[in-house]
């Protein structure tokens, strides 16, 4: 019969419209922002850097290997390396970024400046609402305000903190182990797996 | 290229035995229509200068490049790992597919060897990708015959929940950034493979309801049986691959031929066309999201454990020893390859995409001369590109 296909189209139109009001998985989309979604954990959007301990200027975790910044493939990450070292959280000297640029709105969010990160000193934020009225300026963060405590890694990525924290106690651990029970308290840092760079 | 564009109009109008478009004893003029570049029907930034007898198409030229983001320039220029999160942005429907094929061509550059585990886990998110964009093709081809948006919010629908699966694993829904040379970047958890196996569970049910909603639909069939003929003998000399090849009832599917990662493990039917007219192509891809419910059916049955990526394989410091390689996957839109020579140092020396979508895309005049301006839309519809993989 003529019109068959389309009878039948409208009865799974109909089915739908109807099913929409009983079955709540039909209804897939969310009145943001009255209501929200429950946050995803693997879910990245824009670098932060990690600190150890209170003050962010003291444990800063990156020392300025300026790796990131090679390795970025739209280039929006921008670091000064200091002349002088100061000592990290652990008291070991480093070197550490007297300037650390990131400009959002050319960041892809791609990660991967977290995975050539070998002191794990940037990882990834979920931090999405950041529209602002100043569109050069307001889109370049610096260091004061990427720079986020060890403890907000722990709120937003659980699984991967823990991981990075088991990591790092071990290797600051080994270090301490090498440079001998005394001197434990100023054996510092963990060395970073060696770059793989000839 | 050039020479294809150059229209001989006359003798192909001849060959398609149309009755005469204007009446006879009435002159006038042909008319030249610029159809986009911002036309709700070309998917993205693409310009169609038609020029028309009456209704009739009687010349047809795509322009394209205005999507054009110096891809392949680029990724000369950075390295290795750097131009991975960029093939997300080709065809950005597909991000996943994209990856692996760049993937693939690598590691014949470098000769890395992926695990068991990576393997089935490619063929899982290669597949949803495939459905899903299937699933968006069919939803955006209904709505440019006039159906606004019904079928095109069933698919997203769909396509929202394995959306929600990749966001869940790789951090984003679009963008995935997700294989590695040598294998995968993050291992997923028995949770995520059940949450998977439930959302495949829920597929076929989908497809059912598409296939009662359009397929045996009066209004689809009249408006696309019959138009848009690809015939297979012009489809292979132009190089064309994918669904659209398929639906001319050539039989070329590169995951039969190549067996590229362990896809000769799994069975699956490569469904073909008969006519290569709009319907067939519809029809096509439905069929494929069926047999790629098959082969996910297959692969989620037991998903090995064990690592996910090479242990050779290296983010940092990666320089391949001089040489070519050529990986080529069965994308969604057809095939995809990517063309690498290493000279040692740390960036390609030549990187080149083949994309599906450029290639589909160059007989777009010849299925369109004849056929009405309205057909036009559909059957740009019909050949499923996205622009960021035209342009680059």
């Amino acid at each position: 019969m003529f019109g068959e296909g389309i009878l039948k189209g409208l009865a799974e139109t109909a089915k739908n419209f109807f099913g929409s009001y009983v079955s709540a998985d039909r209804l897939t989309t969310v009145e943001y922002p009255e209501k929200r979604l429950e946050p995803i954990e693997a879910a990245r959007v824009f670098p932060f850097l990690v600190y150890d301990g209170g003050d962010w200027q003291a444990g800063l975790r990156c020392v300025a290997c300026q790796i990131c910044e090679k390795e970025c493939p739209p280039k929006c990450i921008y670091i000064e390396k200091s002349k002088d070292k100061k000592p990290d959280a652990v008291g070991k000297m480093q070197f550490y970024p007297t300037r650390f640029d990131i400009d959002v709105s050319v960041c892809m969010s791609c990660q991967i400046c977290v995975e050539v990160c070998p002191f794990d000193a940037i990882k990834m934020d979920k931090l999405f609402e950041l529209a602002t009225d100043d569109r050069f300026g307001g889109l370049i963060l610096d260091r004061g305000m990427l720079a986020k405590s060890n403890q907000y890694f722990h709120g937003i990525h659980p699984t991967e903190a823990a991981e990075v924290d088991a990591r790092l106690t071990a290797e600051r651990a080994k270090s301490a182990a090498k440079a001998g029970a005394p001197a434990a308290k100023d054996a510092g840092r963990p060395q970073p797996p060696p770059p793989g760079e000839k | 290229m050039t020479a294809s564009f150059k229209s001989p109009a006359e003798p192909k109008l001849n060959n398609l035995d149309l009755a005469p478009s204007s009446e006879p004893g009435i002159s006038g003029d042909l008319l030249e229509v610029a159809m986009g570049p911002h036309h709700p029907s070309t998917h993205g930034v693409f310009r169609m200068d038609i020029v028309l007898d009456g209704e009739r198409v009687i010349r047809l030229k795509p322009v394209f490049g205005y999507l054009h983001r110096n891809h392949e320039k680029i990724a000369e220029n950075i390295t290795y790992i750097a131009s991975m999160p960029y093939t997300d942005r080709l065809d950005y429907i597909c991000s996943l597919t994209n990856n692996w094929a760049y993937a693939l061509a690598v590691e014949k550059l470098v000769g890395l060897e992926v695990p068991e585990r990576a393997e089935y886990l490619r063929i899982i998110l290669g597949e949803l990708t495939r459905f899903q964009n299937h699933a968006s093709t069919i939803g955006f081809l209904i709505q440019e015959m006039g159906a606004s948006g019904t079928p095109l919010m069933y698919a997203f629908r769909e396509r929202e929940k394995i959306l929600d699966l990749f966001e869940s694993l790789t951090g984003s829904r679009m963008m995935c950034n997700y294989m590695r040379f040598g294998g995968c970047r993050v291992d997923p958890s028995a949770e995520w493979l059940d949450q998977v196996r439930k959302v495949v569970a829920g597929l076929p049910a989908f497809t059912d309801e598409i296939d009662r909603l359009l397929t045996s639909n009066e209004i689809l069939m009249a408006r696309t049986q019959g138009i848009g003929i690809l015939p297979p003998d012009l489809a292979v000399n132009a190089g064309i691959t994918g669904p659209m090849l398929r639906a001319s009832g050539v039989n070329y599917d590169i995951r039969k031929i190549d067996s590229y990662g362990i896809y000769n493990r799994f069975t699956f039917r490569v469904p073909l066309g008969e006519r290569g007219d709009v319907y067939d192509r519809y029809m096509i891809r439905l069929l494929e999201m069926r047999e790629s419910i098959r082969i996910l059916e297959q692969a989620l049955k037991n998903v090995p454990g064990g690592p996910i990526v090479d242990p050779k394989s290296k983010i940092r410091g990666f320089r391949p020893k001089p040489g070519e390689a050529y990986g080529r996957i069965e994308a969604p839109k057809g095939e995809l390859g990517f063309y690498l020579i290493s000279d040692g140092g740390p960036n390609p020396y030549r990187y080149r995409v083949r994309p599906p979508s450029l290639v589909n895309l160059t007989i777009l005049e010849d299925m369109c001369l004849g056929a009405a301006v309205a057909d036009v839309v559909i059957i740009f519809g019909s050949v499923d590109i996205v622009l960021g993989e035209v342009d680059r």
